[in-house]
């Protein structure tokens, strides 16, 4: 397992909000936003995998994407490998992107169905680099090698690949440019799963032989637990709790994430039948319109007064464990005083 | 003993492909018992979605059903005229599909669907038609049923739309319920909540249930009896625990074995079935899965292994024998 305490961060991300204008009416004035992400740190060390997961919605993917900068973000920090690309513009950018690239969820539409394998794998190379065409058909070669494809493939079309195949093509683009860090977008939620597995063991393969850093995007919780060495929750645009693998699986401390693995359906009839399922009720709020307070307060079932009225800070609750939870913050029974104060100070609002 | 409710025997679903024909279900037969659980699973293109499909008549063409026979408590229904078998759905046998959205139409309100469905099948009036689906939706557990009546399909959140898919499927007091991937669409808060719905309506109503899915865990928690398809065929069939705790083919072993869980045994290596499912076309002369099974052997090319009894209530189709990985002597 990978060991964080002598690593070196390759990406860290400081308060990084991603919101998006909602326009309406007829002058189409700006009348809210979307707080896809909102005030998300982290870090990830050189060589490790850092699991995202969370629901439809939560602001995954978004998170993902920003951090590759194919967004503005709206605010906040993101370094990687020692640059800071947060506020860098598209000229700074270009010549770091080679560093940072993507491996995303739907391999039919991040194909172009007109390029054989061979164009689409050496595209990035044209962009990127000054190799002559020898040299390019030959490093095409080199990736398809080791994406487990058949050289003598290279000029078909990727409609004549299954879609395991195709999520290689998508690798081996990614490839190309030596990259150190790989967000890897849902990679295999679209394949079939005697094919996943297949695609995560070259995932890891991969970055076994690269040193490659991957942040794994994924609803999938247990092939979550299986790829990553340390997993964030996301729920709403919060990272809610993040912490090595071994100990948020086994000891999940925020009450989504402890709701979020009971809800997963164990391939095992007998665990099945006896597991407590804790069981939210409701749905997600919208991200428009977030709740006061602590994000999940909504379907908490541990739900305190203050969560409704305060947003709890991340917490750590134990080495590299941070949980965002009134639970455990230090401060909770000093703030229900606070609380109370609040409330006072409210009522005499609404009296006015 | 009972009578089973369906009964399927040797079922071929084909569609015709240029001059070929393809066919997706090849042979497919089994039983279901009053108020029985049976999952499906198998990967995609593995012809379960195309059984449940033949069960409830809905086979697009130029797809058909090319042989076999379908039995709803001893009657054919396979061979019914289109009328008869509109008949038949909805009323005798639900259906509740993957996308809530794509089988609700967006432009009538939730109760006008549910009444249409109840009034279809039933001789109720109006208002009475109005107070089941009120009491359907309560039942289904959706708040405030009798305002939500008024509401559009695209005012519900996917797991809401679900409900009411399973209220109207359930609006008939259907014998045979189908659900296909009925929670491949939710998030796993939501799957929880709609499986523990699902679990509560079937204790009361004892309808049977075929349950397709390629989520075996979900089958674990819901399922009697597993059918494990491969190819268009059955390869294995047993009760869930003993399927779980004891399978037989090696393509059920490989794919449990291809699943990580989020509380076992962390594996540092996930197993892999190399290769890809197969495409069929014509009678399959061979075992679908030689290509990718680890212990095939000569007769595997030769010969389709029919499912033959390997335990109590448990088949599998597979000349190999476990115990040994070479052939069984038979």
């Amino acid at each position: 397992m990978f060991d964080t305490r002598t690593g070196r961060k390759l990406v860290e991300v400081r308060n990084l909000k991603m919101h998006f204008p909602i326009y309406a009416g007829l002058l189409r004035r700006r009348v809210g936003e979307v707080k896809a992400v909102d005030d998300v740190s982290f870090d990830i060390y050189e060589g490790e995998t850092l699991g995202l997961v969370g629901e439809s919605g939560c602001g995954k993917s978004t998170c993902g994407r920003a951090v590759l900068r194919l967004y503005d973000i709206t605010s906040g920090s993101i370094w990687i490998n020692g640059e800071e690309i947060g506020e860098a513009g598209f000229q700074r950018l270009r010549p770091l992107r080679p560093t940072m690239q993507m491996v995303f969820q739907d391999p039919q539409a991040s194909l172009n169905p007109r390029m054989t394998v061979s164009r689409i794998i050496s595209e990035p190379l044209d962009e990127h680099t000054r190799l002559s065409r020898e040299e390019k058909t030959e490093r095409v070669f080199e990736l398809m090698d080791a994406v487990g494809l058949n050289r003598d493939f290279a000029n078909r079309y990727p409609h004549e690949f299954s879609g395991g195949q195709r999520q290689r093509i998508g690798i081996a683009r990614a490839l190309a440019l030596n990259p150190k860090f790989i967000v890897c977008d849902e990679p295999i939620a679209a394949l079939d799963v005697s094919i996943q597995a297949q695609v995560v063991n070259l995932l890891e393969e991969l970055q076994d032989r690269l040193g490659l850093t991957y942040l794994f995007i994924s609803h999938d919780l247990s092939m979550v637990r299986h790829i990553a060495d340390r997993v964030a929750v996301m729920y709403l645009g919060k990272v809610v709790e993040l912490a090595p693998r071994d100990a948020l699986y086994a000891t999940p401390m925020h009450p989504y994430t402890e709701a979020l693995l009971s809800a997963v359906p164990e391939p095992d009839p007998t665990i099945e039948t006896r597991k407590k399922h804790i069981l939210l009720k409701g749905d997600v709020p919208s991200p428009a319109n977030p709740p006061q307070g602590c994000n999940f307060c909504t379907r908490c079932p541990k739900v305190m007064d203050i969560c409704r009225k305060v947003e709890p800070a991340a917490f750590e609750v134990a080495p590299g464990h941070q949980v965002a939870c009134h639970l455990y913050s230090e401060t909770t029974h000093e703030t229900a005083g606070e609380t109370a104060a609040i409330e006072a100070q409210e009522s005499t609002q609404q009296g006015e | 003993m009972t009578e089973p409710v369906l009964s399927i025997k040797d079922l071929v679903v084909e569609f015709p492909f240029r001059n070929d024909v393809f066919r997706a279900v090849s042979g497919v037969s089994f039983d279901i018992m009053p108020g029985e659980v049976v999952g499906v699973v198998g990967e995609s293109g593995a012809g379960k979605s195309m059984t449940g499909s033949a069960v409830i008549g809905l086979i697009e063409p130029p797809g058909h059903i090319a042989s076999g026979e379908i039995r709803l408590k001893g009657e054919r229904i396979d061979n019914l005229p289109e009328e008869a078998k509109a008949k038949l759905r909805g009323r005798r046998i639900g259906m509740v599909f993957q996308d809530p959205l794509t089988s609700l139409n967006p432009l009538y309100t939730i109760g006008e669907q549910l009444i249409e469905t109840i009034r279809t099948h039933l001789p109720l009036n109006e208002a009475e038609a109005r107070q089941k689906a009120i009491d359907l939706l309560t039942e289904a557990g959706i708040p405030k049923a009798a305002e939500r009546m008024e509401s559009y399909p695209h005012q519900f959140s996917g797991g809401m739309r679900q409900r009411v898919m399973i209220a109207i499927a359930l609006a008939c007091d259907p014998e045979v319920l189908i659900a296909d991937e009925p929670t491949t669409a939710l998030d796993v808060t939501i799957q929880a909540q709609i499986l523990e719905l699902m679990k509560e309506l079937r204790e009361k109503l004892g309808m049977a249930v075929i349950w397709i899915t390629h989520d075996l865990g979900v089958i674990a928690g819901i399922a009697d009896r597993v059918m494990v398809m491969y190819g268009g065929q059955v390869v294995e069939q047993a009760p869930v625990r003993e399927l779980f705790g004891n399978p037989q083919h090696p393509y059920t072993r490989a794919l449990l074995k291809t699943v990580p869980s989020v509380s076992g045994e962390r594996e540092e290596k996930l197993a892999v079935i190399e290769g890809q499912p197969p495409i069929l076309s014509a009678a399959p002369a061979a075992c679908p899965f030689r290509a990718r099974c680890p212990q095939a052997f000569e007769r595997c090319e030769r010969e389709n292994p029919a499912r033959v009894p390997v335990g109590p209530a448990h088949d599998a189709a597979c000349f190999g024998d476990p115990a040994t990985g070479g052939p069984r002597d038979v």
